[in-house]
């Protein structure tokens, strides 16, 4: 699921981190990596660690390592540090730290695992650095440390109430050994005077007067600007091309093939670039005028018959065809099927997701004395280093990533296939370079979220309660995108990123059937917000609905019975995932329907549905409710939310996370739909890959459950129970299922009430 | 290549072009007032959103040689020190997540209550229709713009 793309993921930071020339090391790092400036150890600052340093004006730098993409770590994880260091907040100041992973050890990020990971590092670096402070004051005063305690950057002597300021303790602070690991004592829950408030965010402010700088908004000296040209056609390549009137575009500076690239050598995964013809010119308009005037021929490929008839096609076979993987075979399903009171089939489907973030990729390098500057909108800093230098046979540690603000990302910008085009063009045109996609670019070229299928079997007793449950999944895998032939071989691995959420069944049934079947398409895919939990709940919250009604039971009633005994679940496929806890399962179920007054009769032609998904370690139940029109047309009225994510860092920033969530899932309920003709995209912008606009933005309101556990994900499990939530309330609306998604509002037309008939 | 005066948040500039260029580009790749930015380039997102004489455009649509003498404002003109009230508004109700849009959503919030001093909700979503968040912030959106109209920031 989720939590397992999360493993999946890590797997490949991991990867970034330890293969090449990276040497590992432990949390303490030594004051000549701190930093940039490297061996030249400051007099004027304090610095116990590489995330922090303290001057003497009492100034506090933060160094965060987690890309900031609007997930807000540049704030949480700051609270983090700041919370065990008793930072004065109003005096913090956050940088991106810099892409040496000798030093920094969580430069990419994925998986919602930011605030996650920063749980641990930050606050021992924010432990440590206090721990330091308090001793050299002791020091000072000659009084014993246990005396000497800290708040808003400053060590108070409590029997006397003297004061210094952190800056005032720079110098010596800076002459005493690190304490180690083991001699730190975190604070506890009671004492948090940060985290679990509401902190406005720090990347604000540069957010609402234009001087934030996203990775399209570098600007180095006498740089070029270009874009390429791909086969619109996956998988198609390059025939010829007449550059004539491209490069006649006045400011066209050098048109120029740009080749596919496809296995590279030693690189952590491949960026899967088609190829196609660079246009470079002095501004972004001149090369997508030049490459406007391109005539180019194109070789459709392999996938030149693929549609999305053909793929459904495919789908539809592979729904019954022998598995390719069982992963899970509890009991015997199949068998409990066949005398079963009551059996009951739905099928779900749901297409292509492009994942369209505002900025579009793009990536700017200048290669100068020795170095190749790269600024990339990326979330993998440190895998990108690794995989540049891989590309242009420079040293990595001659390779600086400068990870910018990234204008969204849900995935996408976990490849480097824009940032591998951009070398290519500069090891061309040998000038600095910013490469640029369009919003077309972006459409028809992005790594989609799988297009899926899932045929459900249900069987119910003589007293209406579920015996028998299976799952079959058919996609189109991720891994087959960038793994090699070899490791395709292995069925399991390539199931395992596309069953997550599935393999984790929070209802008791005693029979319980999952498993797989692929589908071949040339179309690439990748992560895309909360991965496989973005269909997997979809099909389970769903059916599980389905199963409520044909025991003519309340949806919300039923779910609660079979999760009455608190039990702790594995995920099958991603064992290392933290276990789902059918208690916190049920607790946010309860809460969201408490403050949803679910139950309580709504007007014809409305309705109420709930969903409820674990992934990223983070339970989120919705509630929805919707409206639908004589015409069909589905309106989101309210979403009503309850989270339990463990400690919510930041509460507000929780909640924007949740919101936002539930915003991003909305599209592909309502109107968003990628789909293949040719073996291409037929979308190309917004006009015809409609995303959610503000005037179908329902209300929302989030529910934080308390708790002082580890905190977990929040950046993508928002998605998953968004999509069945939707669909049980246009059930409860209508009376029709949604088989596919985006809703087809004609499905709807006919069942909507008359208002006309009831007078 | 054409040279074009234009009055920039109160500055004056000459950009050499080629005729033809929408102003996003030359705001961005000219004069390097980055603050504006690209969506979409068919004035579909809004992010590229500057005000004309005070109204509400979309740059990506607006060729150079269209803006003539009127005064250019973009984000970075909209104040010296992110004290118009609609950007204290979207301070206060903590709306960006990446951000990347939100230079538009403020100039079109701003050119809204210029001519609107107290929208209703539908009046707020219907002329904020054209400003797409991929975050999805549109919930705080709303907010600030009452904030922003109450005067209460």
């Amino acid at each position: 699921m989720a939590v397992s793309n999360r493993g999946s993921r890590r797997d490949f930071i991991k990867a970034g981190v330890s293969s090449g020339t990276a040497l590992v090391i432990g949390f303490f790092v030594p004051t000549r990596f701190a930093g940039q400036d490297s061996n030249s150890a400051r007099r004027d600052a304090f610095k116990p660690n590489a995330w922090i340093r303290i001057t003497t004006d009492n100034q506090i730098t933060v160094q965060v390592e987690v890309p900031e993409m609007g997930q807000g770590p540049r704030t949480a994880d700051t609270m983090i540090l700041a919370e065990e260091l008793d930072a004065d907040w109003s005096a913090l100041r956050v940088e991106q730290a810099p892409v040496i992973p000798q030093v920094y050890q969580h430069l990419s990020t994925g998986g919602s695992g930011g605030v996650e990971t920063a749980w641990g590092y930050m606050r021992l670096a924010g432990a440590q650095a206090r721990e330091m402070l308090r001793e050299a004051a002791a020091n000072k005063w000659s009084v014993p440390k246990t005396e000497c305690s800290t708040e808003n950057s400053t060590v108070i002597h409590t029997p006397t109430g003297r004061r210094l300021t952190y800056g005032q303790l720079v110098d010596t602070a800076a002459n005493l050994p690190a304490p180690s690991k083991d001699d730190i004592v975190l604070k506890q829950a009671k004492d948090f005077r940060l985290i679990g408030k509401p902190m406005p965010r720090v990347d604000v402010p540069a957010k609402v007067d234009g001087s934030a700088r996203f990775g399209i908004d570098v600007r180095v000296p006498k740089m070029l600007f270009a874009v390429v040209a791909r086969c619109p056609h996956f998988g198609g390549k390059l025939i010829s091309f007449d550059a004539t009137a491209a490069k006649a575009i006045p400011g066209v500076q050098a048109v120029f093939p740009v080749p596919p690239l496809g296995a590279i050598p030693n690189v952590i995964y491949n960026a899967n670039c088609d190829g196609g013809i660079a246009v470079v010119a002095d501004s972004t308009w001149s090369a997508i005028e030049g490459r406007k005037a391109l005539k180019v021929s194109w070789d459709r490929g392999p996938g030149a018959n693929e549609t999305t008839e053909s793929l459904r096609k495919m789908m539809l076979q592979q729904a019954v065809a022998p598995p390719s993987f069982i992963a899970i075979n509890q009991g015997d399903a199949l068998r409990v099927f066949s005398g079963a009171a009551k059996k009951i089939e739905a099928t779900y489907e749901l297409p292509f997701q492009a994942h369209a973030t505002m900025e579009p990729m793009n990536t700017t390098i200048w290669v100068r004395e020795g170095t190749v500057e790269v600024w990339s909108p990326t979330q993998i800093g440190a895998i990108l280093q690794q995989e540049i230098a891989q590309l242009s046979g420079v040293p990595a540690d001659k390779v600086n990533v400068h990870m910018t603000l990234c204008g969204g990302s849900f995935g996408r910008r976990y490849q480097w296939d824009y940032a591998a085009e951009a070398w290519q063009v500069v090891r061309e045109i040998k000038k600095p370079v910013q490469l640029v996609w369009t919003r077309e670019d972006d459409i028809q070229h992005d790594f989609y979220r799988q297009y899926s299928y899932h045929h459900m079997v249900g069987a119910l007793d003589a007293t209406g309660s579920p015996v028998a449950w299976s799952h079959r999944v058919v996609s189109t895998p991720i891994r087959s995108v960038f793994d090699p032939p070899e490791r395709l071989k292995d069925p399991r691995h390539v199931a395992a990123q596309e069953l997550g959420g599935a393999d984790v069944l929070p209802y008791a049934i005693p029979n319980f059937r999952l498993d797989y079947a692929p589908v071949k398409s040339v179309v690439p895919r990748a992560w895309w917000r909360s991965v496989e939990s973005s269909f997997t709940a979809c099909a389970m919250e769903c059916f599980i609905d389905e199963l409520a009604h044909a025991a003519g039971r309340d949806p919300l009633e039923f779910r609660m019975r079979l999760l009455q005994d608190r039990r702790l679940l594995r995920a099958v496929m991603w064992p290392d995932n933290p276990p789902l806890d059918t208690a916190k399962f049920r607790s946010v179920l309860e809460l969201a329907a408490q403050k949803s007054a679910w139950g309580k009769p709504l007007p014809p032609g409305h309705g109420r549905g709930i969903a409820c998904h674990f992934s990223f370690g983070s339970y989120i139940a919705h509630v929805a409710e919707v409206s639908v029109d004589k015409n069909g047309m589905v309106q989101v009225d309210r979403i009503v939310s309850a989270v339990n994510c463990g400690t919510a860092v930041n509460p507000d920033g929780v909640r924007a996370m949740t919101e936002g969530a539930i915003n991003y899932a909305l599209t592909p309920v309502l109107t968003g739909e990628i789909t293949i003709k040719d073996g291409a995209v037929e979308q190309s912008n917004f006009h015809d890959y409609q995303v959610l606009r503000i005037s179908s933005a329902p209300k929302v309101e989030v529910h934080i459950v308390p708790s002082s556990e580890d905190p977990m994900g929040m950046g993508e499990p928002g998605v998953p129970p968004l999509a069945p939530a939707l669909a049980n309330a246009v059930f409860d609306a209508t009376g029709v299922r949604i088989r596919r998604l985006p809703i087809q509002a004609e499905l709807l037309r006919k069942s909507a009430p008359d208002p006309s008939a009831t007078g | 290549m054409r040279s074009y005066n234009l009055i920039v948040n109160g500055k004056s500039y000459d950009a050499n072009v080629a005729p033809g260029t929408p102003l996003l580009w030359v705001l961005r790749d000219t004069l390097n007032l980055t603050g504006t930015k690209f969506g979409c380039g068919m004035g579909l997102c809004g992010a590229c959103t500057v005000h004309l004489d005070g109204e509400a455009v979309r740059s990506c649509q607006t060729p150079v040689q269209s803006v003539g003498a009127k005064k250019i404002t973009t984000i970075e003109g909209l104040s010296s020190d992110r004290s118009h009230p609609v950007q204290r508004a979207w301070i206060a109700e903590q709306v960006p997540q990446c951000g990347y849009c939100q230079p538009g959503q403020i100039m079109s919030a701003a050119a809204l209550l210029a001519k609107n001093p107290h929208p209703s909700d539908e009046e707020i979503d219907t002329f904020m229709l054209g400003n797409i968040c991929r975050c999805g912030t549109y919930q705080r959106i709303r907010r600030a713009i009452r904030r922003a109209a109450q005067g209460g920031v």
